[in-house]
This record gives C-alpha cells, structure tokens and sequence, in this order.
C-alpha cells in the first residue's frame, strides 16, 4: 500500500517530465562525483534533499553510511564515492542525497545516494547513447548502462538498479563465513 | 432452462473443507469404547453427510461413495450397532485425511492414487462387516435401468382411496392426478359414498376416493412414483390394462393437459447414475489434460485477517472520544491563557491516555486466538503416539490466549518440533514408564499464558528428562565445552539448541528430520521471542517461550553510546550498574568479564560492536546495562541512560537489509532514526555465554 | 410465482436451490437450520417449504413438526431433501407433516420439476 502511494506520488510529481520523455525520448539527472558527470534516469529518482546526519549501521560496509528517516521510512543511503572507491571529502552545503526508487528481486526498494551535487537534467534520444566502453577504472563497468557526449564533455549513464543493488553491495560480504557460534569463540 | 451449478462449487469446496475439519476434531473427541457421545457422533455424521449431500450434487461422484461408507459407519456408531473403537475412529481419521486430498484433487481437476482410495474403502467395509466388493456394487448405479425392463400394459386401472388425513400433510389429489395426466390420457370416477353430512364434514379431511384409468405405455413405477409421497396416507391399488380389457380405449391418447415433467419421468436412480458417469468422464478428461500432478493440501497463504466486531467496535469509541479530547483541546487554544493552564494539563492527559487506548486496541485488530496454531495438535498426538505405540494424553490449556498474527504463523512450527520431540524421546514407552512407577498415560501439556506483557507457551511433559551425561559428553566431544570446566544444567540443556547436537539413539520417522533444535530457536528469535528448557530426569521436561505481545511496538529503554543513540527492549533488561574495574576480569578467549553478584558477567561494549565514534570507553565512566535473553546474561557497555518509551518498530529489512544484533528501527522524538538491539541476536553472535 | 422457504445447513446447497428457483421466477426465502427456518416461518408466509433433514441446531423433522402447528403452515406443502433413498428415511419425514422428498443429488431441472408438481 505503502508502495503504491509514493509511486503514485511520484508520478504526480513528474508527469509532465514523463510525458516530454515520451515524446522526445528519454531523461536523465546528471550529478557530479569527484570531477565527472554521472546520470540517472529520471523516472527512477524520487526525490533530492540536502544532506542530514544518518544514524550508523553496524556490520555494514564502509559505504552504507547509515540509514535516514524518510517521512516514517528507513531508508539506507549510500555514499557514492567510497562505493566507487574514490577519496572522500568531507560533506558541503551542495552535498545532496538522491533518493531513488531501486527495483531488486525483492520487490523495490528506496535508496539515498549522496553524491558531491546535481547538475541539470538531460534529454536524449536513445541514439545518442553510446555503449560502455571498458574503462579500467575505479567505476564498475556492470554499472554503467552507456555513454553520452554533450556539449561540456562526457556524461556517464548509470544502472541505477545494479548500482544500488543490496544484494550486491553484500555479495562480497557473503565470502565472509556466516555467524559461527562457540567454535569461533574457543578460536 | 440451463442452469450452471459450477458457479456454487466453490462454496461446496469451502464448506467441504470446513465440514472436515470439524469431523476431525469430533473424531479426536471420541472415547472409544464409549458409545454414548451421541452429540459428537451426531455432529460428525452431519458433516459427512452435508459432504455427501453436495458431492452427489456437484457430480464428484468418487467423493459421494467414499463418504457414503464413512457415513455407514457413523451412523452405525450412533445407533450402537457397531462400537466407537480405536480401530474405527483411526480408519475414519485416515478416512477424512483421503477425502480432504480427494475434494482438492477435485477442485484442482487432479487425480488421487486410488490405492490409497481402495485401501481405505476396503477396511471402512471390514468395519461394516461387509466385503468390500458388495460396498462398491451397491454405489453403483444400477445398471438395467428400470424403464427397459419393467412390464408394458396398454395402461392401468388405479384404485385410490386415501385416507381423510391426507391433505394434512400438504398433499392434493388434484396435484397428483394432473400429474398422472402428463403420462397418458387419464379418466377418473370419484367416488362420494363416504361424503359425510354437511355438519360433520371437515374441511380439512378428504373423503373422497377415485378409480381412475390411465391409458398409455407409462411404466408402473412411473405410475407409482405419482402416489409415493401418499404411501402410507392411502389405499392403493394398481392393476395393469391389457388391450382386451379395454375395448373401449380411445384410438389415441388426448394431449396430456399439462406438460409432461420431462427428467422425473423415469426411474431416478438410473438417470442420477448415467447424469453422475458423465461428469466423472468429463473430469478424467481433465485430468489427462493437466497431467498426473500430486495432490497438494497446502492452505493458500492470505494477506486478510477475520476481525471481531466487537474489537472494530471498540476501535470506533475510542476514535470517539479522542474526537473528544481533540474538540476540548481547539477550544482552550482558541482563547487560551495561564489561568487555564491546569484545563491544558488535564486535556493532554486525556489526550495520552487517548492515544495509549487506542493504540492498544488497535494492536488487538492484529491478534488472533493461539487456538489457531494448538487445534492441530490433538490430531498430530494422535497419530504419532499411535505410531509410537505410546499412550500420550494431550492437555490443552488457555487456546484463547491473543497473540499477534505474525507471531501466530511462525510459532506452528517451532511447536510441532517441540511437541514430536515430547512425544518421541521424552515421553517413555508404556511398560518402561509402568517400569519406573509412573502412569503408562504419559502427559504432555500445552498451555498458553499471558504475563507481563508477554505472552508464554510452554510444552510440558512428563517423560524422562533430557540426558545431563549424553550432552555433556557430545559438547565435549563437539567442542562446545571444554573438559575440567563446571557446568551449570542451565548450560548444559542449552547445548540442544545447538546445530546438529541431537542425542537421540537412532533417528526416527517421528523426529529428527534434519530439522533441529536450532531452527525451532531461530524461529522464535524472528519474532522477537526467546525459549528456555528445564529439565529432572525422569520427571519431565518443560519448555517455555516467551513472546512479546506485539510486533509493531515496544517499551524501549534507550542508550547513548558516542553521539548514537539505541534502544534497548525493557522486557531484557534486568537492571543497570556502574563497574568497578577491580571487580573485572580479562579472560582469554572470553573477553572481559565483570564479577556481578558472585556472578561472571560477560562485557559487550556496544561502541566496539557497532564501531561507534566518540563513546566513552572507560568502564568506570560508562554504565552497565545488565540484559538477559534465553537465560543467558550480559552487560552492554553503554555511555549513559536516556529516556524510557514506547517506540514503534520499524523494518530495516524493508529497504535494506537485516543487521545482525539489530531487532529493527524506530523514529525518535528528533526525527533521527534509532536502532533497536536485539539482545538474544546479540549474545548469540558474540557468543558470550559459555 | 410462489414463495418459496428454503432450509439447508449448507451453503452451497442453499446457494443452488435459492439460484434455480429464482431463475424459475420464484420469490425465495433462505434459513440455515430449523430455528432460523421456524423463525422466518414465523414472520412470512411461504407458498412452499423445501427443507434438508440433517441441520444443527433443529434438523428437517422437528422443523416440519413444529411448521405443521402453525395455522399458516397447516396445509402448505412441504418437501424435504433427503440423500435417504430407503422407505424409513423417507418416512420419517411423511410422518412428521411433510408432504414429500426430492432425493438428492438432484440437479435443478430435477428440482424445478417437483417444485412445479408440488405447486402445480
């Protein structure tokens, strides 16, 4: 029910935007982390707040900085710079967290990513996105779904799915042997 | 007019399998040897004939024959010519588990194993004293139909003379001779002679009697059926009409007056019987079609719950009066000033005790009776103690007791481990227990509680007691303990919640299914639940869980630990305490234990746990919040104590994932997300209890 | 058009009967057992009374009993269904006012029928 009502909020909010995408093809929220442009379709994106301290998670990777109070919800927000490896920095008054909507196996979930700022909102037509070449960098090329060239340089498309995937943030954790009892207590 | 019964159908399933479930229950109330229980024997002969009823009706006809036998055997229980035995109410218990697999495998269009059927069918008849082949020739339909071989005549003269109570019972003569019209051309002669003079006549008798003539080629039973409701009210005579008796016979039958009832007109039982082929055929069909799938009884899992009137009732005033309290409140705001500052207080009073009432019934929308999970178990002891060759008496205690339906679904489980358990290796065999001076009934009681705030169920028997030794000896072995080390028997029972720790000789068919011990434990704790074992050989073994009341909220206690803040569930904590460092030890392999009322303590610093920034980590600047959960005590290292209050439990699984020693979530006053512990999660993952 | 009371502790059977009858254009009163059948009795008038034999609460027979003491009821023609094909069965019902059986299972051309003969 939950659910329901923020999708159906959700696309009050846009439905002009989703409209236009309709009609010219499709939209995406740009972002800038540590230099680069990143997008994000926009149908996926729920809504932008300012950054707020969240409370911490145990046992959770670094990147998972804790999770927020979303009207009533718990939501786990992600920092996206330690989940791309890059160097932190400390967090700004343009510091903003993207809260998406992240479809998994396990019905949908919602999601705050912080990135370094929202940049503008692109359109583009399917044609103009190019594949994912292999970067050998830091960024995981499962993530990223293309690539698009506008006038200020290089933007990069991501798989909002597969980038804030809980399965797959805890894939590696899961090599980890699972709670042991007294055995690892005599060890 | 074509009339589709598939539509009702459904409804049959349903009642069906309701009917079932209470043929069940009143099978398991049955003493045998006991014959007296007409009630019970009555309310589980009506629903095997309700199922026999409809089945007949919706066409299953397997389903009609089967039940038909049950219903033999009932009946002949109730009128005493057969006795309630143990042999019977078990083949009439087997008996409702095949008729249950036989109405899904009819809802599903899905076929049965018919050994099963036929095995079932075989020993219901050598209880009826009857082979089992007479049984089935008799639920089959007949094969001559009675219309073919019935003797022709040109007609039939009838002599009817009915009695004066006739029409006392609804009947008319003028009905049945209109219908006797429909099968050929009717003459009647009345015959007045009894007519009684005006004055003694009365109205409602009937003094009349008829010889009527019926020519056409109508069967005698035909004939017969028109007067079958009146046998008994009349005197009846029918006398075949050749063709010489009857010169004056017109050529040709007139037109029947009214429309000849077209499906009555023939024998009954053989048209059901062809009307019953030709379903089952059309079913078989199906069947290949679907393919030989097995039956599945499974219960379909529903998001809804049945709620009690009188808990939305409740729902309702209170809403009302908070309606109440909220009007008051906008009246003082309107003009408010400090002389009505007492009003303000005694509004927001009523405000919380409001909110605190309603949030209570609410939470009972949500509760359902346990009974729901223990009616199962009469049927279960049953059949595995029968299994066992044990003699095992049941003792249900407090099934009414609410507990929150969440809970309720995954606490079914758990107890049916536990009560197997109790019935295959804690209740003795009958002469060992006769051996040891106990009753050969052996005991096993369930019982369901409420005490404060929480809920309790404990399974009790009276067996012979966990074996101290055995486990001793397998945690050694295991590695679980460590030899020359005292042990308490808290402890050492403790070892059966382990994984793959089961001191049973052998495993049986009963137990011991891979399924342990440790699952029932991880069950329990999803809930937020926590079980305890005590144990005297050769006395018994007891096993209690304690449940909380709800899932949705709790009375938190919560904790600052660095600029965190977290919640501990009051229901754990038994006090908190200030640690003197003299009073601390570090012990290899075991952490930090505190010496707590002659006690060990174990130590968990939350900071160091949770890798909080910024806490306080000097033991003697901290406080110690003494937990306790499945019997086992520790102290969480905390900065200080906050506030006390009700928090809503939150799901953190929601949008991320379940956090080991977390129970859930909540929002605080601030708006800031709070964590609350799950203190048994806790011990169990940092291992401090042994 | 009649009105008919129809009397069964089961609900699909009900269902059926209620169905047929109305598709046939009669008016139809429902009771899940004898007390509630007595009741509406009680209450209405019925041109004819269908009525199962095994119901909790109060079965056919005293049903039909109690029926037959009510003037309104005295002559109305009442039918009860049985899954009984023996004489005794059936009798039971005879003896107790009742006017006749429709044996089940029956289908609702079967029912139609004896309805139609009943009410003529």
């Amino acid at each position: 029910m939950e659910k329901k009502t923020t999708e159906l909020a959700t696309l009050g909010q846009r439905g002009l935007l989703k409209r236009e995408a309709a009609a010219e093809g499709l939209q995406y929220l740009t972002f800038s982390l540590a230099g680069e442009e990143y997008g994000v379709d926009i149908l996926k994106v729920q809504e932008i707040r300012g950054w707020a301290p969240v409370t911490k998670v145990p046992n959770a990777p670094a990147f998972v900085r804790g999770v927020m109070n979303l009207r009533g919800a718990i939501v786990p927000v992600i920092d996206l710079r330690l989940r791309f490896g890059l160097e932190t920095v400390e967090y700004t008054k343009t510091t903003v967290v993207i809260v998406a909507t992240v479809q998994s196996a396990n019905g949908s979930r919602i999601i705050g990513t912080v990135v370094d700022g929202v940049s503008d909102v692109l359109n583009l037509n399917a044609a103009d996105i190019q594949p994912a070449p292999d970067f050998g960098t830091a960024v995981h090329t499962d993530f990223i779904s293309g690539l698009v060239t506008v006038d200020s340089g290089m933007v990069m498309l991501l798989d909002v799915d597969r980038l804030l995937s809980v399965e797959e943030m805890f894939a590696l954790e899961n090599v980890r042997p699972a709670e042991s009892h007294i055995t690892a207590a005599a060890a | 007019m074509a009339i589709d019964i598939g539509q009702f159908v459904q409804t049959f399933f349903e009642e069906s399998f309701e009917g079932l479930d209470i043929m069940e229950a009143g099978l398991l109330a049955l003493e045998p040897g006991v014959t007296t229980d007409l009630e019970k024997i009555n309310t589980i002969f009506r629903a095997a004939h309700s199922i026999k009823g409809g089945s007949g009706t919706f066409g299953f006809k397997d389903v009609t024959d089967f039940t038909h036998l049950m219903e033999t055997l009932l009946d002949g229980m109730r009128e005493g010519r057969l006795g309630v035995t143990t042999e019977g109410v078990t083949a009439l218990l087997h008996s409702v588990d095949c008729l249950r697999e036989m109405l899904v495998a009819a809802r599903e269009h899905i076929s049965v194993e018919p050994e099963q059927i036929q095995e079932l069918r075989a020993r219901l008849s050598r209880l009826l004293n009857r082979k089992p082949a007479e049984s089935q020739a008799e639920s089959k339909p007949s094969a001559a139909p009675g219309a073919a071989a019935a003797p022709r005549a040109a007609g039939w003269r009838i002599q009817f003379r009915p009695h004066p109570q006739l029409m006392h019972s609804g009947n008319d003569p003028v009905r049945m001779f209109r219908e006797l019209a429909g099968l050929g051309a009717l003459q009647a002669r009345a015959d007045a002679s009894q007519l009684p003079k005006l004055a003694d006549l009365r109205p409602e008798d009937c003094y009349l009697s008829w010889e009527l003539e019926l020519r056409g080629d109508a069967t005698r039973e035909a004939v017969a059926e028109v007067f079958a409701w009146v046998e008994g009210d009349c005197d009846l005579n029918l006398e075949p009409l050749t063709a010489e008796a009857a010169p004056e016979a017109p050529a040709k039958p007139a037109p029947p007056p009214v429309a000849p009832p077209g499906p009555s007109a023939g024998p009954q039982t053989g048209e059901e019987g062809q009307q019953g082929e030709l379903l089952l055929e059309r079913r078989k069909g199906e069947d290949r079609r679907k393919g030989d799938r097995r039956v599945n009884v499974a219960a379909s899992d529903s998001a809804s719950i049945r709620v009690g009137i009188d808990k939305v009732d409740a729902v309702i005033n209170l809403v009302g009066e908070l309606v109440t309290t909220q009007s008051m409140l906008s009246a003082l705001g309107e003009d408010f000033d400090m002389s009505r500052l007492d009003k303000l207080h005694e509004a927001l009073d009523q405000l919380d005790r409001n909110t605190r009432d309603l949030q209570e019934h609410v939470m009972r929308i949500r509760m359902l009776p346990v009974s729901s999970v223990f009616s199962r178990f009469p049927r279960m002891v049953h059949d595995v103690s029968a299994k066992l060759g044990k003699q095992v008496e049941l003792r249900i205690n407090g099934e009414q007791t609410e507990l929150d339906k969440t809970v309720i679904e995954k606490i079914g489980d758990p107890l049916v481990h536990l009560i197997r358990n109790s019935l295959d290796h804690g209740l003795e065999p009958p002469d060992e227990r006769a051996r040891a001076g106990k009753p050969e009934t052996g005991v096993i009681s369930l019982d369901a509680y409420h005490k404060s705030g929480s809920i309790f169920i404990e399974v009790d028997d009276d067996g012979r007691g966990l074996n101290r030794e055995a486990l001793l000896r397998k945690g050694l072995q295991e590695g679980l303990l460590r030899p020359g080390e005292e042990y308490s028997d808290e402890q050492i029972y403790d070892l059966i919640f382990h994984p793959g720790l089961s001191t049973a000789k052998q495993l049986s068919d009963v137990s011991g299914r891979g399924v342990g011990m440790d699952v029932v434990r991880s069950n329990i704790h999803d809930v937020g639940g926590s079980i305890q074992i005590a144990s005297r050989p050769g006395q018994g073994t007891r096993i209690t869980i304690s449940l909380p009341l709800t899932l949705a909220i709790l009375d938190g206690q919560l904790v600052s630990v660095g600029e965190d803040c977290y919640i501990i569930p009051l229901l754990s904590i038994i006090e908190s305490v200030q640690v003197r460092v003299d009073a601390v030890n570090r012990v290899a392999g075991k952490g930090e234990v505190f010496r707590f009322r002659g006690q060990p303590l174990p130590i968990l610093r939350l900071y160091e746990l949770f890798g909080t920034e910024g806490a306080v980590s000097d033991l003697e600047k901290g406080l110690l919040v003494v937990v306790e959960a499945d019997g086992r005590q520790v102290g969480l290292f905390v900065d200080d104590l906050e506030g006390q209050q009700q928090v809503s439990i939150k799901s953190l699984e929601k949008n991320f994932r379940r956090v080991s020693g977390v129970a859930g979530a909540t929002i605080l006053g601030d708006g800031r997300v709070g964590l609350i512990l799950d203190i048994s999660g806790l011990i169990r993952v940092n291992n401090v209890a042994l | 058009m009649a009105t008919i009371l129809v009397v069964d502790d089961s609900a699909s059977m009900r269902q059926m009967v209620e169905f047929t009858l109305k598709e046939a254009g009669h008016q139809v009163m429902v009771a899940e057992d004898g007390q509630a059948a007595l009741n509406v009795a009680k209450g209405a008038s019925a041109n004819l009374v269908i009525t199962d034999v095994n119901m909790p609460n109060m079965d056919g027979i005293t049903l039909i009993r109690e029926l037959r003491t009510l003037p309104a009821y005295k002559f109305t023609p009442i039918l009860t269904l049985t899954t009984e094909s023996t004489t005794e069965k059936k009798m039971e019902g005879k003896d107790a006012g009742a006017t006749g059986w429709i044996v089940k299972p029956f289908n609702p051309e079967k029912l139609l029928a004896t309805v139609n003969k009943v009410l003529g």
